[in-house]
């Protein structure tokens, strides 16, 4: 987004109570207001809100995931969709500090990886003598705690610096990570890891089992979709915004930069430790190799590949991603697929530097209506 | 237009094909899926790729068909991080919907997949070459199978070796995973018993690309070094280890000499001759049986394809998994009806007839076989190979302890400073 398009939405604020997505027809509006037969009632807010806000598609894509696991099979509901959606949660937070914040960081999965280590260490695993055995509604408010508060110093610690800089030092820091748990047996448990992490059953649900977790997944991305669609549009992201565009024009107006940034961060860690504690339950371990450099480089090919300049794009990111994982090794039946992968992400990012989105913007331009 | 055209004469043609080979498969009963899990990535990729070839040359012994069911195989890979590879099991068998599953290739991955195989019980999984220790000691799953002798008994008779060579003290270097600590346990117990000593362990990450510190630490009163290291690693190690100026003599882990890493083109290379190692496998085994393997070997994987000159020891010891694989299907005549009981029966009364020997399973579906102990000399060609010093038969689990006495191999035990 650039600064105009920043300016336009916040003077936009006033006008129209909801921001308009950039592709939808401009002339939708008026109609649907016209017909909104809770215009001058006293129905209740929420009712008022969905009225206006809610289109054929919303409806469709929420039947879409809704039912998702009455049509596909559990294979695909959960190592398909279900990892998706966790890796998408993980993108996602990298996709608000990027797409939003101007700050790319490539510490995400190993924040994610933090809230996943503290949840098999204070939880139950494998290794009685390392976990703590606590009962999970404890063990994860601790895990989201402790990955925030790290998340919240390394954006302290990486705010200072600007573009490349900041992805040297959250790279740097993700490799430390990575070098800790591999060869740290007290707490880590070295190269072999933490196994046999389970989600709990609650409420009489057996969490782990494929179609429950995937629910939990689709409801933790949701809200963390939501919550990001929430708070680019509050005044801290409209703020934060700013800062991306023209941090010393901010500094003028009397925002505090630093703050904004960090708090960002903090944000994002959030978003990203609630990724890592489910990334655990699917995995069921947690091992070095889930927090190292190809799986923090994975988090930022997921969010390019689906484009940062929307939410949706890192959960678009993340099915193309892991359908590529899953399935390219059946298209060449050689030793070759990987080849596949690289050329696919290649022929996405060179024909769109704006990832899957730029490209159904490029399609919707030329075939879509041209009211934009 | 011409295009469209062919297109169509081509899906009818495929479709004709499709619905002959459905027939023919019809009549010899539905083909047995069987899932088969290799690392094609990562460090063991080379490894990864010949344990398939092994794979395939026991399939290609019985024609694809084992009591009249075409055998239809479907690859995976990982790349030795366990959560990659239940992912790709977890592909096999739920998307997939094989019968049988052999894989995977390293001690991680195989505990991973053991603790999956508890939740499928409708599928049997024979392990690929995985060589931990805990996988079938430690909460064994009754539909894991193991025809393959793990870690530490792979090393038993090296330590009585190398006394005979007169290394007293010996130092190792091993990678810091359950795979190698079973590894450096199966040479200590027998090397510790008989009076040797063990004066540093260094434990070094998977996939490390720098060994400086390690070498900085390798003291001078040690006679011999103990590289329990894979692959790339293993090379990685030799060829810094040279140009530090290291001349110590070495005992190698059961694939730090193995093919893949012999038919490296270092400098270094020619220093490994002389190197101390066991392992399942010996290039210049010269039983009829294990000749006639090799021959095979060579004539479907020349090197020119991208074989070895000798099997390595993924290749073999796939071979020998799938050929329990087959040979279990073969005595039920194919019968994998009642949750495939029958076959596991089989499976686990069965003698297995390898090139190396017979193999049998013990209580936990775990393998009691032979180990060779080996030098590397090099040939007439000029390529290494390991010559056989030793056989030794019938090697179980416990490595001849009392199962009261014995405790698995970690970082500290055994322990003999």
């Amino acid at each position: 987004m650039s600064a105009n398009q920043w300016r336009r939405a916040m003077s936009r604020e006033r006008v129209v109570p909801m921001r308009a997505h950039p592709v939808m027809p401009a002339q939708t509006m008026p109609v649907a207001a016209a017909l909104d037969p809770y215009a001058d009632s006293n129905a209740p807010r929420w009712l008022k809100f969905l009225w206006r806000h809610l289109r054929a598609r919303h409806v469709f894509v929420a039947a879409l995931v809704l039912l998702f696991p009455l049509m596909a099979t559990p294979f695909f509901t959960y190592q398909v969709v279900a990892q998706s959606l966790l890796l998408g949660l993980i993108a996602l937070s990298l996709t608000f500090l990027g797409g939003y914040g101007g700050m790319v960081s490539l510490a995400q999965m190993t924040v994610a990886g933090m809230a996943g280590y503290a949840m098999a260490v204070f939880g139950t695993s494998s290794s009685a003598e390392i976990s703590l055995g606590w009962p999970w509604w404890v063990a994860v408010p601790m895990a989201v705690t402790i990955a925030v508060l790290c998340a919240t110093l390394i954006g302290w610690l990486s705010v200072r610096t600007e573009g490349i800089y900041t992805i040297m030092i959250t790279l740097a820091i993700g490799v430390a990570f990575y070098y800790l748990v591999l060869q740290n047996y007290s707490i880590f448990n070295g190269f072999q890891g933490l196994r046999e992490l389970h989600a709990p059953t609650f409420l009489g649900i057996p969490w782990r089992e494929p179609v429950p977790f995937y629910y939990l997944a689709l409801g933790c991305a949701l809200a963390g979709y939501f919550a990001v669609k929430w708070v680019v549009r509050s005044p801290f992201g409209i703020a934060l915004q700013g800062i991306r565009d023209n941090p010393r024009r901010m500094e003028a107006l009397g925002y505090h930069v630093v703050a904004h940034r960090v708090a960002a961060y903090a944000f994002a860690g959030l978003l990203a430790a609630v990724g890592g504690i489910l990334m655990a339950w699917y995995n069921a371990l947690m091992t070095p190799g889930s927090v190292g450099t190809s799986w923090l480089i994975n988090i930022l090919v997921i969010a390019v590949l689906g484009g940062m300049r929307h939410p949706i794009g890192a959960f678009l990111g993340a099915i193309v991603f892991v359908l590529l994982q899953t399935f390219a090794i059946d298209l060449i039946d050689r030793e070759r697929f990987n080849l596949v992968i690289g050329g696919v992400f290649l022929a996405i990012v060179l024909f769109s530097p704006d990832g899957l989105l730029g490209l159904w913007a490029k399609f919707h331009a030329r075939f879509g209506s041209t009211q934009t | 237009m011409k295009q469209t055209k062919r297109i169509w004469i081509r899906s009818v043609l495929g479709a004709a094909a499709a619905l002959a080979i459905a027939g023919s498969a019809w009549a010899q009963g539905q083909p047995v899926k069987i899932g088969l899990l290799a690392t094609l990535e990562g460090p063991f990729a080379a490894g990864g790729a010949d344990g398939m070839r092994g794979a395939e040359m026991a399939i290609k012994q019985r024609g694809g068909v084992v009591a009249g069911r075409k055998i239809e195989v479907i690859k995976a890979s990982s790349d030795a991080k366990p959560d990659v590879a239940v992912n790709a099991t977890r592909k096999l068998v739920e998307q997939d919907k094989v019968d049988i599953v052999v894989g995977p290739l390293s001690g991680g991955e195989g505990i991973a997949v053991k603790d999956y195989s508890k939740t499928q019980p409708q599928v049997t999984f024979i392990n690929g070459s995985s060589g931990a220790q805990s996988t079938t000691l430690v909460n064994p799953s009754p539909n894991f199978f193991r025809f393959n002798t793990e870690g530490a008994q792979w090393m038993v008779g090296l330590g009585q070796a190398a006394l005979d060579k007169g290394f007293k003290r010996v130092m190792v270097i091993a990678e810091d995973y359950a795979f190698p600590y079973s590894q450096v346990q199966g040479f200590m117990t027998e090397f510790c018993a008989k009076g040797g000593k063990v004066p540093i362990k260094a434990w070094v990450p998977l996939g490390g690309k720098d060994y400086s510190s390690v070498i900085a630490r390798i003291p001078k009163d040690v006679d011999a070094l103990l590289v329990v290291l894979g692959g790339a690693d293993a090379v990685n190690f030799l060829t810094q280890y040279e140009n530090a100026g290291g001349d110590k003599p070495m005992l190698g882990g059961s694939i730090t000499v193995s093919q893949d890493v012999l038919n490296y083109r270092g400098k270094r290379r020619d220093s490994l001759v002389g190197t101390l190692s066991a392992g399942p496998v010996a290039d210049a085994y010269t039983g009829t049986e294990w000749r006639a393997f090799v021959d095979e070997y060579r004539k479907s994987y020349p090197v020119s394809a991208g074989g070895y000159p000798s099997p390595s020891l993924f290749a073999y010891v796939y071979y020998q998994n799938m050929k329990a694989a087959l040979d279990g299907l073969a005595a039920v005549n194919g019968d994998l009806s009642g949750g495939q009981a029958k076959y596991r029966d089989a499976l686990k009364k069965m003698v297995l007839k390898t090139p190396t020997g017979d193999v049998r399973l013990d209580d936990n579906r775990q393998a009691i076989g032979t180990t060779f102990v080996t030098e590397v000399v090099k040939d007439a060609q000029g390529n290494l190979f390991n010559k056989v010093l030793r056989k030794v038969d019938n090697i179980d689990q416990m490595l001849g302890q009392k199962k009261e006495q014995f405790q698995m191999g970690t970082r500290d035990v055994p322990n003999c400073p």
